[in-house]
């Protein structure tokens, strides 16, 4: 087992990996946030503009759509990262540790 | 009921919606409605089934693992759906809809808030917790720290954590008795504290993870319910649903627009912070990630909590305008008096139930009742199963007996459940007059300024020490503490002094406190020269290792 894991360590295609997948997990965590703080900030700032009507004649505010779409846009964010973290992201795990149990 | 306690239960009602805003969704006070036999034989049959299913997870709980994991073959889809019954709570269901039935599109801005925490856990923490721990996040946050200081701050910091979010959902669970059920706040005690005791006593995990399951399912399925036969009624059209409502509300086209939601915007990012990070910090959801076999799972089970809560709450928009096509139209049936200035039966908080009697009548009422206080009951077991995990395993088994056989860990885990399901109902029972609005904030903000910071930065931060993990998350769970003594919910609202003598001018502490947490956690740090502090910083690219590929990290079981 320790020969596994120095063997792991010493791979540079473990550090690259793990460094290219903190970039895009914090990347992710930083659109969501974005999207959060964008929509809040615009809720403190901008009311007038959230209370906008969706369209001439309606009774929908711009607001609607945009609230349910920071929900829907956390959801698929999850089910892209956990997709890629599923499939993409463990095939490249367990074949730097399959070449360390050589 | 006098003329006067009606109006006085009016006046109340208006208080409790108007608080809702400010303190977020709380079930304030409440007046005991009739005896409703159907919400209470439903809510039998919903005890029944659990029951059974806890004498079968009996049987499966043998050793402490057991009892803290449910074996940990728990598959990523019903992981996800007992997290979300974990995250899903009355207080949530009821007072997000009656935030959007008082004042329609705050009550949007409101949940969108209780969502953003979960894409933090995916993207950062899911799978690190699960490859680093086996039973609690204190496996993972001291990993490769000295076991005792580094296990007496998460219990700590994880019982101070549990008892406030305890105390306001026991409290809630009181308060909604009298009106759902038309029983004694009483009653409401002794039967979550009785019912939640043989769960997590005899069924562990097991029991618990079930309980959450099937009270997601009937929330989500009622929910559902609702919302399509709201959405029937206006022919499926959002567009007529909203012209119907703004027709009708007493606020007329505002309900479509952001109102007095957030005041300043230091308070709104600090709310945001605690929301966001906390859900990271709270131990009974952190716990629940170590009940599945991998980290394939564990990322899993949070995709589908996202999801489910993300859908939950996209679902009490439409109930909270419902509610307000289907009660303001009949002020005869659903308010005090039959006067709409009177308020909603039973407060504000009651949207949604009175919209169930009016779209499924009374059996629909009675069933969504049930569901509405079944929420609690699962909630406060999860909470109390965390809680007695971080005495068993976290106090017991690391610190005072570190050579305890599986059976020790277990005798006291169940001693440690026991005490804390006597101590929830009377904490229920003594703060029932206390404003406790403030609460389930409070024990946001101290995650998000204590759990979550130790967390992080000890999986994530090589540099991270023993003393500086502990160091910053005791003060960060004092900051969140003191912090939120001194603003206006607490210093005015609770403790009586004068308006305007708040000695914090925000709504929240969580900017202040979780940032003097990490400061306290980086310098702290970065001043130990220790010999423990060279050999901690040694062993990062071990637990690195360990972390990231999910190498040694430990089975489905501990059989």
């Amino acid at each position: 087992m320790q020969n596994v894991l120095d063997k792991v360590t010493a791979n540079p295609k473990f550090h690259e990996f793990i460094a290219m997948r903190s970039t895009y997990s914090i990347i992710m965590a930083i659109i969501s946030a974005a999207a959060y703080y964008g929509f809040i900030l615009l809720v403190a700032y901008n009311k007038e503009f959230l209370a906008t009507k969706a369209g001439a004649g309606m009774t929908m505010s711009v607001g609607v759509p945009i609230g349910v779409g920071v929900i829907l846009f956390t959801i698929i964010l999850t089910w892209i990262y956990v997709r890629r973290a599923n499939t993409e992201f463990d095939a490249t795990n367990e074949a730097i540790i399959a070449e360390a149990q050589k | 009921m006098t003329k006067f306690t009606k109006i006085l239960a009016g006046l109340l009602a208006l208080a409790v919606a108007g608080g809702a805003i400010a303190a977020g969704a709380d079930l304030g006070q409440t007046a005991k409605q009739a005896t409703n036999w159907t919400a209470i034989a439903m809510f039998a049959i919903f005890v029944g089934g659990t029951l059974y299913i806890t004498k079968w997870a009996a049987s499966q709980t043998k050793s402490a693992a057991d009892f803290y994991t449910g074996g940990g073959g728990i598959t990523g889809f019903q992981n996800g759906l007992a997290i979300a019954g974990d995250y899903m709570s009355a207080a949530s269901f009821l007072g997000i809809s009656g935030l959007v039935f008082a004042n329609g599109f705050d009550g949007l801005i409101f949940s969108i808030g209780w969502l953003v925490g979960w894409p933090v856990i995916t993207f950062l923490m899911a799978e690190r917790l699960r490859n680093l721990g086996k039973f609690t996040f204190a496996d993972v946050a001291s990993y490769r720290f000295a076991q005792t200081p580094v296990r007496i701050f998460a219990a700590s910091a994880s019982l101070v954590i549990v008892a406030f979010y305890m105390i306001a959902q026991m409290v809630g669970a009181g308060q909604l008795i009298k009106v759902l059920f038309g029983m004694e706040y009483l009653y409401a005690e002794i039967m979550v504290g009785g019912v939640m005791l043989a769960y997590v006593l005899f069924g562990g995990m097991t029991a618990t993870t079930w309980v959450q399951i099937i009270k997601a399912v009937m929330l989500l399925g009622g929910a559902t319910f609702m919302a399509l036969a709201v959405l029937y009624q206006n022919g499926f059209s959002p567009e007529t649903l909203f012209t119907n409502a703004v027709a009708i509300h007493a606020k007329g086209d505002a309900i479509m627009g952001p109102g007095a939601l957030i005041k300043d915007p230091i308070s709104a990012i600090s709310v945001g912070m605690a929301l966001m990070f906390g859900t990271a910090g709270l131990p009974h959801i952190l716990m629940r990630f170590f009940t599945v076999p991998n980290a394939k799972e564990a990322r899993k089970s949070v995709a589908w909590a996202t999801t489910w809560i993300g859908y939950f709450y996209i679902l009490t928009f439409i109930i909270g305008f419902g509610a307000i096509t289907n009660l303001v139209a009949n002020p005869a049936e659903y308010y005090v008096g039959g006067e709409i200035a009177k308020g909603l039966k039973g407060g504000g908080n009651m949207a949604a139930v009175h919209l169930a009697n009016a779209v499924g009548g009374n059996l629909f009422l009675g069933f969504i009742s049930a569901v509405a206080f079944a929420t609690i009951l699962a909630v406060v077991a999860g909470l109390t199963l965390s809680g007695a995990t971080a005495v068993s395993h976290d106090l017991y088994a690391s610190v005072f007996n570190k050579n305890c056989t599986s059976e020790q860990e277990l005798r006291v885990s169940k001693i440690a459940t026991m005490c804390l399901g006597v101590l929830a109902i009377v904490l229920g029972i003594a703060f029932e007059k206390e404003n406790v609005a403030y609460m389930v904030m409070l024990a946001f903000t101290i995650a998000c300024s204590s759990n979550f910071p130790v967390l992080f930065m000890s999986v994530l931060w090589k540099n991270c020490t023993t003393r500086g993990a502990v160091v910053g998350g005791f003060v960060g769970l004092g900051m969140a503490v003191i912090l939120t003594i001194g603003s206006a919910a607490v210093w005015e609202a609770v403790m009586g002094n004068p308006k305007g003598s708040a000695w914090f001018p925000y709504n929240s502490a969580a900017l202040f406190s979780m940032s003097s947490a990490f400061f306290t956690i980086w310098l702290v740090s970065i001043l130990d020269n220790s010999a423990q502090a060279q050999k901690e910083r040694a062993l990062y690219p071990a637990q690195q290792l360990r972390s990231e590929t999910g190498l040694g990290a430990s089975g489905a079981s501990g059989h």
